[in-house]
């Protein structure tokens, strides 16, 4: 089996594990607690659509993560990509007064566009004078934060509260009645269609281009690249370009897909979880689909076990959080694989003997 | 004009705090050559220690000082314990430190409102703090004394000595040259005979005490109640850890400038010759600010060299 397979499969287990923990240490039962956390994920069509709109915008964050790693880029801004991607669709959708087919592609474009520029400073930043992009993209982060409250308060403002964007209406949202019925009023929407689209779109650039190549190749050495003609500036700036966009369609789905307006004074917590995704998927851009797809699972089975047990529902965030530090921890997993393998080769050597009665 | 600058003033101070001791525990750890992004999950630990500390004591034991002063030490402790984490997987593990440490602040935010909510119910946690006093004698003073010594806070002097504290051990002490020494040459630290993951852990444990005693002071200050967040207070104390050039003064000046900043942004809509300026330009300044300063510094920055980099003996 693959190696990043298992690891990844380690980490959920361990995981998991380490939720029974918690919640048998302050005297609940983890057995129905997971029972009521995967019923609640799955127990009927409605509840499944919502888990896959839930991990909509999980599948975005973590395949914008995953891309700027490829090129050794960390990109911890995805909130505020997320977050501005959002801001300037919604802001075209109410404003621009179109026929749906034409509206939602420039919705997308401009959400796409708007995540960019968010995610394209700390890339020249990088490229120009050697920033480190963790830092300034924390900042962007920030300044996207504050950006986009008073954006929306001054433009978007919905009358009725102070915290809150107007309402799009429905033609300016990615969500389609025909979706929502097949899986019984579920508020899945084309959100996910366009996601499952653009991982496709993103693992055939990396594995089959050669700007493909050329990103992995300075992700793996930039002096090396470097000395091969890659121009390394250029590749650093364009995947942050493309990381943003990517979250900023996310910022589409998350807030005229699985939400019709913006919840103003927090960043999304899906920017971070796309960390947690993109590294349980190994950077893998299927690997981003199906790990995005397991925390949706948590994620919306929680509120199920919240209604029907006492355990608050922060077991799943604490379980993905775990999950990421041993995800992180690799090493570890690697270690106990080594001397597990070890140990089989070593029965192997001493097997001989009985083989040969056979 | 002066009167409004007599009025920022203690505010900026209270806010400068937190923030100034969060950098100098990032300090500590940068320094020994560990990165640590985690220091806004360490905060909220220390929040959550320390609030919670307080919340059961003051139940049994109403209006009595010392119950503060606790939970402080209870905040401590619990950012040296959780800070651990982040020490055996950067140190131990070789693990990637940005990773783990993005992981210890999803662990935190998420396992302090577990905790809340199976403890009081909430996930918030309301608790009486400091109250603020004037400094007899000093708060007198012409200029000076209305700025400093008015509307204070026993913490501050507190976190002010430990600055003081910090700087001397740093510059003036062998222990501060062998942590710097892991920082920026290990090896060469090695073969001095110093063990390079000993200090590394140090470093990292020293981040965590910091941290925690940060965010519980948060609470204990200004914010009076825990709810699970410290609003981006332990990214914008790495921001000041760098502005400040990962040195103890251009620290204090970094957080005090900061500090100053969200302060005015606070207050802008109350004052009439600030609440011309746009808010939201004030609220991005602090942000804005970092980043130019990271362009003007990327020439001449002075990170710890191997700050980042998992130790490896066999590595030359």
């Amino acid at each position: 089996m693959n190696k990043n397979l298992i690891i990844s499969l380690c980490a959920v287990v361990f995981g998991l594990v380490a939720g029974a923990v918690l919640m048998l240490a302050t005297g609940h039962n983890a057995y129905t607690g997971f029972s009521y956390l995967f019923e609640g994920g799955l127990k009927n069509p409605e509840r499944i659509g919502n888990t896959l709109a839930t991990a909509t915008p999980l599948i975005f964050s973590g395949l914008a993560v995953a891309f700027a790693f490829r090129t050794g880029l960390f990109n911890i801004g995805v909130a505020g990509q997320l977050l501005v991607g959002g801001f300037v669709a919604s802001v075209v959708g109410l404003n621009l007064d179109l026929p749906r087919i034409v509206l939602l592609p420039i919705m997308l474009i401009a959400g796409a566009l708007g995540g960019a520029l968010w995610a394209v400073v700390p890339g020249i930043l990088k490229a120009r004078f050697n920033v480190h992009e963790v830092v300034s993209s924390i900042m962007m982060n920030w300044a996207g934060f504050w950006a986009v409250y008073y954006g929306v308060q001054t433009y978007i403002k919905n009358p009725s509260s102070e915290t809150e964007s107007k309402q799009l209406a429905d033609a300016a949202t990615l969500k389609a009645t025909w979706l929502s019925d097949l899986f019984n009023g579920s508020y899945i929407n084309m959100g996910l269609l366009i996601a499952v689209v653009v991982v496709l779109v993103v693992a055939f650039i990396i594995n089959k281009t050669t700007f493909g190549y050329e990103l992995k190749a300075v992700g793996h050495n930039r002096d090396a690249a470097e000395y091969a003609g890659i121009k390394v500036n250029r590749s650093v700036v364009y995947s942050m370009a493309i990381s943003g966009a990517i979250a900023g369609l996310g910022g589409v789905a998350m807030y005229a897909g699985n939400a019709s307006n913006i919840q103003i004074g927090i960043l999304p917590s899906q920017g971070f979880d796309g960390i947690a995704v993109s590294l349980l998927g190994a950077n893998n851009p299927i690997g981003v689909l199906l790990s995005a797809i397991f925390f949706g699972l948590l994620y919306s089975g929680r509120g199920f076990m919240n209604a029907m047990t006492e355990i608050p529902p922060e077991i799943a965030d604490s379980i993905i959080a775990i999950i990421i530090y041993f995800a992180a921890t690799s090493v570890l997993i690697e270690r106990l694989i080594r001397r597990y393998s070890r140990r089989k080769a070593n029965a192997k050597l001493n097997a001989p003997q009985e083989g040969k009665v056979k | 004009m002066w009167h409004t600058i007599e009025q920022i003033f203690p505010y900026a101070i209270i806010y400068t705090i937190p923030l100034l001791i969060t950098a100098l525990g990032g300090l500590f750890s940068e320094r020994s050559g560990v990165v640590n992004i985690g220091l806004e999950g360490l905060m909220v630990v220390g929040a959550f220690a320390g609030s919670f500390t307080i919340f059961k004591l003051q139940a049994s034991h109403p209006n009595e000082g010392w119950v503060l002063w606790v939970g402080l030490l209870v905040a401590v402790l619990a950012g040296i314990v959780f800070s651990l984490l982040h020490a055996f997987a950067s140190i131990n593990l070789s693990a990637d430190q940005v990773i783990s440490g993005t992981a210890i602040n999803m662990i935190a935010g998420a396992i302090t409102i577990f905790m809340a909510r199976n403890m009081t119910g909430s996930g918030n946690i309301r608790v009486g703090g400091f109250s603020p006093f004037d400094v007899p004698g000093l708060s007198d003073i012409p200029v000076i004394g209305p700025l400093f010594f008015t509307k204070t806070y026993w913490t501050t002097w507190l976190i002010l000595a430990v600055l003081a504290v910090s700087s001397t051990i740093l510059y003036k002490t062998s222990f501060g040259l062998r942590l710097r020494a892991c920082g920026e040459h290990p090896h060469a630290a090695e073969a001095a005979g110093v063990n390079v993951k000993r200090m590394r852990y140090i470093g990292v444990m020293i981040s965590g005490a910091f941290s925690g005693i940060g965010g519980a002071i948060i609470i204990l200050t200004y914010a009076g109640e825990f709810t699970g967040s410290v609003s981006g207070l332990g990214f914008l104390a790495l921001a000041a850890l760098i502005f400040g050039q990962w040195r103890p003064l251009g620290v204090l000046a970094a957080a005090f400038f900061f500090g100053f900043a969200t302060t005015v942004a606070n207050v802008s809509q109350v004052i009439p010759s600030l609440a011309e300026i746009p808010p939201v330009i004030l609220k991005i300044f602090p942000y804005v600010v970092t980043l130019l300063a990271l362009v003007v510094f990327s020439k001449t920055s002075r990170a710890p060299k191997a700050a980042g980099e998992p130790y490896d003996p066999g590595k030359r």
